[in-house]
């Protein structure tokens, strides 16, 4: 334990504010700082939350202002709705496909996307732009590029000719899923990459330095020095790629034509749009929204277990 | 503090979603005679606005203390949605005059409409307009929550350019029996003059089968619906000969499984189409049309076709339904109706169309075979669940007609059993 001269603090004057009315002072300037953002989190988030918590153990359907309509409590019936649909277990499963395929490759491609753009090279500028821009696009705009090229007359059809797949590309029942990972995986690379590339920053010129003098090559220095070195980005981006995952609806409901052959590509949200809205059972997509987030927590903490796994 | 903080901000925030959760509605009884400014919605067809604009024209002119200001309907993925998301929002028009018959059982479990037959004169107006066309759009407890207005009987269009192309008869196409239409269809696409013979969506959406099987199964089994008396009516002779009539388009590649970023006819990649009438002045600039009635297996063609029918329906939210009232009426006049039928082609829903507006189909003789089918139209059932009933329909038909994973039978029959189900929850329900 090391000894250290501490002067006295004065005692206050009459112009100068105790250390406690400035701390008090401070946390209400902090907490009219931070309302707004706590009062967005109740009403846009957590309010509706408990609502749809609440929808989903209530028979509740949506109706005109001033309606007297009882919403009677309905215990677990919702859910088991949900867990007796086909289309939902179909759903889930389409999106572990989905994950199987995109997580990894996200990952793979995007940190070693990211190592490379950190390197000197020429144009570097260039291709950071190019690998982001399909982020920043629409998804509408882009699902018009994939099925010009995986369309049933498409580009890539017209090159394979008679070893194109049949049914094609997207209303196939085997390819349909695998085809909106990779659509997915292309579209998000950009944003990935840059979490890499700032995660990069941190991981210090002196560990790649010393690998060098251990005889260390590119690839070694990647696995041994890179890879540990960004495993908290590494975390970050699989929990971030599994929930955009398992949010997906766009692409099933553009892609492939509102969920695919046989519900092939369908996704839980798009099943949650068309029993809500569609079908006007928002007790039905409450519960399912509720399943859902159970589904993403777990595999998100599971996910978390393995990336930080040695650390 | 941090908990006072949080404290306040917690009846902000409940008080603020209670405000927004207290909407008010209008009294009924006030307003059923309440007279004053209305909005109406319209459609976004181009010729449908034009209609709407002129109409609303002349009401104003007449009545300028009852302003009537019509717009299209507000964007969404489907009319439907975009009405039933302003019905909970109590932000609806008085009159929406494009409301699908499939989403007035909806509309009205929300209390979002208002039932015609509460005016004087309801009941007798809808039928004395529409005559036995009208028992179709009744609701099971026998009221009119809308009013039955234009159908667009549908038929089968064909390019004329193409079939001669493939060295077809244009002007007799040999489409009247299944194996006529296929042959037909063959001929088309393996001469090379269209990618597909026929291009209807094969997509999920509940709403596809009012274009592929339905008006084939109301041609085939001589006008049922697709429920009649609370049971299915598919799985049956006619509803199997359909559905493997369009099983072996779509085995033999003549319909494509994949749904086309625009419209096919329209652009030259389908020779044919299922459409109703609205489609004859939208491509009149690009596409030569012929019509000709939806085959059946023995090619007694042309007795019945399904009715892509549209209805006005009032809404709860509307202050002043005695405005909305009269301009309904006014809007669905013997007048207005042929101002309609010569700006968009398509069918006023009353029974003696062909000879009220004898003019206009002598002068445009195309739109006569619409007329006529206009007659013997088919609707879907205005039954609680109808959007799950079609759903469920639709499924099933995806899996055993488009992609061929299951026999048609089979495929009908499980769609029969889903249905009787959904049938009986809501029975149970109701």
């Amino acid at each position: 334990m090391s000894l250290t001269l501490q002067s006295r603090p004065a005692a206050p004057s009459s112009t100068e504010q105790s250390p406690a009315r400035r701390n008090r002072f401070r946390s209400r300037v902090g907490a009219l700082f931070v309302s707004p953002y706590v009062l967005f989190l109740l009403v846009v988030f957590a309010i509706p939350l408990v609502y749809t918590v609440w929808m989903s153990f209530h028979r509740f359907y949506f109706t005109a202002p001033g309606t007297d309509v009882d919403a009677p409590w309905v215990g677990l019936s919702n859910y088991k709705d949900v867990f007796t649909d086909p289309v939902v277990g179909q759903a889930f499963l389409n999106i572990l496909i989905f994950l199987v395929i995109n997580v990894p490759l996200t990952v793979g491609l995007s940190l070693v996307l990211a190592a490379a753009l950190n390197a000197k090279m020429r144009g570097r500028a260039f291709f950071r732009a190019a690998f982001y821009l399909p982020y920043v696009t629409a998804s509408v705009a882009l699902v018009a590029v994939w099925q010009f090229l995986f369309g049933q007359d498409g580009f890539v059809n017209h090159l394979l000719g008679s070893h194109a797949p049949d049914p094609s590309w997207l209303v196939n029942t085997h390819l349909a899923m695998p085809m909106i990972a990779v659509f997915v995986t292309w579209k998000q690379l950009g944003f990935f990459v840059m979490l890499y590339l700032a995660a990069l920053q941190n991981v210090g010129k002196e560990l790649y330095e010393a690998s060098a003098m251990d005889g260390a090559g590119k690839v070694r220095q990647f696995f041994s020095v890179t890879v540990p070195g960004v495993r908290p980005a590494t975390t970050l981006v699989v929990i971030y790629a599994i929930i955009t995952g398992a949010n997906m609806f766009s692409e099933p409901y553009l892609l492939t034509g509102g969920g695919g052959p046989d519900h092939a590509s369908t996704s839980p949200v798009l099943l949650m749009y068309q029993k809500g809205i569609e079908q006007g059972h928002p007790d039905v997509a409450a519960a399912l929204g509720v399943v859902l987030i159970a589904f993403v927590m777990v595999v998100s903490l599971a996910a978390r277990k393995l990336t930080e796994r040695g650390n | 503090m941090l908990r006072r903080t949080a404290s306040s901000l917690l009846v902000l925030a409940l008080a603020g979603t209670a405000t927004a959760c207290g909407r008010a509605a209008p009294d009924a009884n006030v307003a059923a005679d309440a007279r004053g400014p209305i909005t109406v919605w319209l459609s976004n067809n181009a010729q449908e606005v034009q209609w709407g604009k002129q109409m609303v024209a002349a009401w104003n002119k007449r009545h300028p203390d009852q302003h009537v200001t019509a717009q299209q309907i507000p964007a969404g993925k489907t009319s439907e949605e975009a009405i039933s998301a302003s019905i909970i929002a109590g932000t609806s028009a008085c009159l929406a005059f494009n409301t699908s018959p499939a989403a007035v059982p909806t509309f009205q479990k929300q209390n979002g409409l208002v039932p015609l037959d509460d005016f004087p004169g309801g009941t007798s107006y809808v039928t004395g307009r529409s005559g036995g066309l009208a028992d179709q759009y009744k609701s099971p407890d026998g009221k009119f929550y809308q009013l039955p207005w234009k159908s667009n009987p549908v038929m089968i269009l064909y390019n004329k350019k193409l079939f001669k192309k493939a060295g077809l008869d244009p002007e007799h196409p040999k489409l009247a029996t299944y194996k006529e239409f296929l042959k037909t269809s063959r001929t088309l696409v393996h001469s090379g003059a269209a990618k597909a013979a026929i291009w209807p969506s094969p997509s999920s959406d509940f709403f596809q089968p009012w274009y592929d099987f339905y008006p084939a199964f109301a041609a085939q089994s001589g006008g049922k619906q697709l429920i009649e008396d609370g049971k299915p009516q598919f799985d049956s002779a006619a509803g199997r000969q359909a559905a493997s009539f369009w099983r072996e388009l779509y085995a033999e590649k003549l319909a494509p499984q994949e749904a086309y970023p625009g419209d096919a006819l329209n652009d030259g990649k389908a020779a044919m189409a299922t459409v109703g009438p609205w489609a004859v002045s939208a491509y009149k600039n690009a596409v030569d049309i012929g019509v000709a009635p939806v085959p059946t297996s023995d090619g007694g063609s042309g007795k019945h076709s399904f009715s892509d029918e549209k209805s006005v329906a009032m809404f709860s939210a509307c202050k002043n339904r005695g405005t909305a009232w009269d301009l309904l009426k006014f809007a669905t006049s013997s007048a207005q109706d042929g101002r309609f039928l010569e700006t968009t082609g398509q069918m006023p829903m009353r029974e003696d169309l062909t000879k009220r507006y004898a003019d206009y189909f002598a002068e445009h003789p195309t739109y006569r075979a619409f007329a006529d089918q206009a007659e013997r139209v088919v609707e879907v059932p205005n039954v609680p669940g109808s959007v799950d009933i079609w759903q469920a329909f639709r499924d099933e038909w995806t899996k055993s007609v488009v992609f061929g994973r299951e026999s048609t039978r089979a495929g009908l029959s499980n769609a029969s059993s889903e249905i009787t189900d959904l049938l009986n929850e809501y029975g149970g329900q109701s």
